[in-house]
């Protein structure tokens, strides 16, 4: 199997996983507009190269390191979109299209040059949140004014946005993206890297995150909130 | 301490002396710790208290006379932290690091002691003379925390005195703290931070020249190496060298740690708090599935759909309760000053009449507004606030807001405003990006304020009907929508989103909600009454004077062939830059009847009561307006309103004509 079809199998699973929980066999088909039989035949591939767990009738579900590839590409493509809406003023009707085919070829270093360039942007040209990096950085000021390129060493586990916590779900911050400006106000209110915090509630319709830290409680704007990456604690509150 | 000769940016420096008659304390803390109670506590004088977090905007002051000795109180904003650049922020800031009080009090929530003491690290950076007063203990008790208070004054070596301000506990071991500070000027223990940062901070602290720009040096160090653009600025010309220095170890900490320098300081403050915490702190584990109570209440308040029932229940109550007391209350009072003696303030005579008359119309009016519609609605508003409940609105609206570029906090000016305009003006301080301060209160300026509601009510729904009266009510929400929307992608600058505590709720303290209450309707007294005074006095001096017919005849224009009224209103509406609800009383003089309905057609009354609702705000906010962003901007909002209200007055004129 090529890495490219890899990739989009995995990027559809992971669409349809967060939607309706299981990816089914038909629903892949339909997404990917391929017949159920080569979904089935491209599932126990990938099953047997360790990306999903599948069992035949019920659907599949991405394994860890599925997860992780799959974020990957997401990433790419949403920076791509912004690229190529923001930078190249590419017709919005073509931008899905053309990220769709150019996230498969992005190297790591252009993936960063391209975050660098677009300023380490929060949400793709249709408001869908871009996953954090997977570089070992705890702020975009350290890419961002860095002269020569680091060395790439990638952090040891995904991030994942404070707003995908579920209620009551504890995690301790581990990157915090955006411009200094930002990075002061949350750490000045107690949000430093490496803190234990606890997604309380989120407010209907992208509403603010109530989250606490150091025994209080914070209301924090849902956009300043997508900024905040941390590692999920395993177990659940609540 | 010493002053600073060459610069006298910060004027005479007050310098302490054992034994001077007047010494200076500041209270300083985060927002939403008890500063207002424990400054009311110290002093006597009643300063607001709510429950949420901001409300001094600016800073109060009274005197503590303890022990022989007179003591000024600052209560100072509530702040998070001396680095950021809100206003409240810089208030803070320039008074103790420039006025040099002689003891600063630096108040804390128990129940939050780490995040306080960040704050705390802070002010002992600047070395003033600190007293810690720890407060809110009985909810910390309740939550089962125990702090020992020995230990953390022997840790800080500053006094540590435990508080129940509301209560009034404590205060006289603070006062007593206060007074030997005062003598003693103790200055706090120095609390290091880590090594890598510590040992930047002196050799910058070594390049300093001795007491540049009169801060300490370590202090002027630290924000040296955060990059903080004002003491960048102030040493570059002193000790260039250190700016340079500081600036080559700023890059060298970035490097280290992957964030910027001013961020890795922070938490630095942060680990010293943690570690000072885990010294005094101790947490009895609550009971088995024992839900808080703001939790329980949250889960209702907070819910997608309870939640936004239960907001509209409260604001509609909240206006519903104040009219109809409001009116009900006017009524009697009304009916009581006519009796003593008749209103009528266009009356010819000798001058002494004038003034007489002139002045009693605008005190009637003056008291059969302010007492019985802001009063009711302070005082719900007050235990609104008080419980708690404000904060979650905001939480609740966040989202709406954001579609005219505002935030959640803006809600609590904007409510503040259907009561009265001015303070509802000045709380918008608690907004930090300047665009939408100045947004917020431009919209605050369009919400009916119950000068408004009671023109809207007295000619539209009493001589025409409810409907009409509400459908006025309902377009000016629109008009608010649209206007904020247009004004959020005009204006320049940018908008920033909502980072706010949220408070527990309590059960309200009746005693500061009706203190509050009373303090709100008397500095609104202080600020309307001597505009109702003299502008009712101006005005029936030039009617008596014969003035009053080429102001009609100036604006016959406008008010008789775009708006269609009768040339008598042109005098009215100039009457109404100084109250609005004042054209209802010159329309009655003018006229020589109350039933407005025998003078004007329904179409002139609505017409009327929009133009009224929209036109200039009344002078009071102007002034508001100026002192706050400028009169420039105040001129701006009046003139645009005014615009809008002559040319929406003139289209719903001849909209309605022909079906009415």
């Amino acid at each position: 199997m090529a890495s490219e079809q890899l990739e989009e199998y995995l990027e559809s699973i992971l669409d349809i996983e967060e939607k309706h929980g299981v990816a089914k066999t038909s629903a892949i088909a339909k997404c990917l507009k391929v017949s159920p039989a080569s979904v089935t035949e491209a599932l126990q591939v990938l099953s047997e190269k360790g990306y999903v767990n599948y069992e035949p009738y019920r659907g599949a579900t991405l394994t860890d390191q599925g997860l992780e590839m799959a974020r990957k590409v997401k990433r790419r493509h949403r920076l791509l979109e912004v690229f190529l809406t923001d930078v190249l003023h590419i017709s919005e009707e073509n931008v899905h299209d053309e990220a769709c085919k150019m996230e498969h070829t992005l190297s790591d270093e252009t993936e960063c040059a391209l975050c660098k360039l677009l300023k380490a942007p929060a949400r793709c040209p249709h408001g869908s949140l871009i996953e954090a990096c997977d570089r070992d950085v705890e702020s975009c000021s350290a890419c961002l004014d860095e002269t020569e390129p680091a060395a790439s060493c990638s952090r040891d586990e995904p991030l994942i946005p404070v707003t995908s916590l579920d209620p009551g779900q504890k995690a301790t911050i581990a990157f915090i993206r955006g411009d200094n400006s930002v990075i002061q106000r949350l750490t000045d209110l107690g949000l430093t890297l490496k803190t234990e915090i606890q997604l309380v509630r989120k407010a209907p319709l992208l509403g603010p995150v109530e989250i606490g830290v150091r025994r209080t409680r914070l209301a924090i704007d849902h956009a300043i909130a997508d900024h905040i990456f941390v590692h999920a604690c395993r177990e659940k509150h609540g | 301490m010493s002053g600073c000769p060459d610069c006298t940016r910060c004027g005479p420096l007050p310098l302490p002396s054992p034994g001077k008659d007047e010494y200076v304390v500041a209270l300083a803390g985060n927002a939403n710790v008890g500063k207002s109670a424990t400054f009311n506590q110290l002093t006597g004088v009643d300063q607001e208290i709510g429950n949420w977090p901001g409300k001094t905007v600016e800073r109060a002051e009274g005197l503590l006379q303890y022990r022989g000795q007179r003591i000024r109180v600052i209560d100072l904003p509530g702040i998070y932290s001396i680095t950021a650049l809100s206003t409240e922020e810089q208030i803070s800031r320039e008074f103790i690091a420039h006025d040099h009080p002689d003891v600063v009090v630096n108040i804390v929530d128990a129940s939050a002691l780490e995040r306080n003491l960040f704050f705390t690290l802070q002010l002992m950076e600047l070395e003033s003379p600190l007293i810690l007063a720890v407060n809110q203990m009985d909810l910390a008790a309740q939550k089962g925390i125990v702090i020992d208070f020995a230990r953390l004054a022997g840790l800080l070596g500053i006094p540590v005195i435990p508080t129940v301000a509301i209560q009034g506990k404590g205060i006289a071991e603070l006062s007593d703290a206060i007074i030997g500070a005062v003598r003693s000027r103790l200055h706090p223990h120095l609390i290091s931070y880590g090594k890598e940062v510590e040992d930047r901070i002196s050799r910058v602290v070594k390049l300093l020249p001795d007491g540049a720009g009169g801060y300490p040096p370590r202090w002027t160090a630290i924000k040296l190496l955060e990059g903080d653009s004002d003491a960048v600025w102030e040493a570059r010309k002193l000790a260039p060298d250190a700016v340079a220095a500081a600036g080559e170890f700023a890059r060298e900490l970035e490097k280290i740690h992957g964030e910027p320098a001013a961020t890795v300081m922070s938490a630095e403050r942060y680990h010293a708090s943690e570690r000072l915490v885990a010294e005094v702190m101790t947490i009895r584990p609550p009971g088995d599935n024992e839900v808080p109570l703001t939790e329980r209440i949250d889960r209702i308040a907070l819910h997608p759909v309870l939640g936004y029932i239960l907001l509209a229940l409260m604001i509609g109550g909240l206006l519903v309760w104040t009219f109809i007391i409001g009116a009900w209350i006017s009524e009697i009072l009304t009916a009581f000053l006519s009796g003593i003696a008749p209103l009528n303030p266009l009356i010819k005579g000798t001058a002494v009449d004038i003034v007489f008359n002139g002045a009693w119309t605008g005190l009637v009016a003056a008291l059969t507004l302010i007492i019985p519609y802001v009063i009711p609605f302070y005082l719900i508003l007050a235990l609104i606030e008080d419980s708690g409940f404000l904060t979650r609105f905001s939480l609740m609206l966040d989202r709406g807001m954001h579609k005219m570029g505002l935030h959640g906090k803006a809600i609590i000016p904007l409510v503040l405003g259907f009561g009265c305009t001015v303070p509802a003006c000045l709380s918008c301080r608690i907004i930090e990006s300047p665009k939408q301060k100045f947004l917020a209160a431009f919209l605050v300026t369009l919400v009916p304020c119950s000068a408004r509601t009671i023109v809207i009510l007295g000619v539209v729904a009493a001589f025409v009907n409810i409907w009409w009266a509400l459908a006025l009510y309902l377009l000016d929400f629109v008009l608010i929508v649209i206007l904020g929307r247009l004004a959020f992608r005009l204006l320049p600058g940018e908008s920033v989103g909502m980072i706010m505590e949220m408070p527990d709720y309590h059960i309200p303290h009746i005693p500061g909600v009706i203190g509050q209450t009373w303090q709100r309707t008397r500095s609104l007294i202080g600020i309307v009454l001597p505009s109702y005074l003299i502008g009712s006095i101006v005005i029936t001096a030039a009617y008596a004077m014969g003035f009053l017919e080429p102001i009609n005849t100036a604006l016959s224009p406008i008010t008789v062939l775009l708006l269609g009224l009768p040339v008598m209103t042109g005098v009215v509406f100039v009457f109404g830059i100084i109250r609005k609800e004042m054209t209802i009383l010159a329309l009655a003089a003018l006229f020589g009847t109350t039933v407005f309905s025998t003078v004007l057609s329904p179409v002139q009354l609505i017409v009327f009561a929009l133009v009224t609702m929209l036109y200039v705000p009344c002078l009071s906010t102007i002034l508001a307006l100026a002192k706050e962003f400028g009169w420039k901007k105040a001129l701006a909002i009046s003139a645009l309103e005014t615009g809008l209200a002559i040319a929406l007055g003139a289209v719903v004129f001849r909209v309605l004509s022909p079906f009415m």
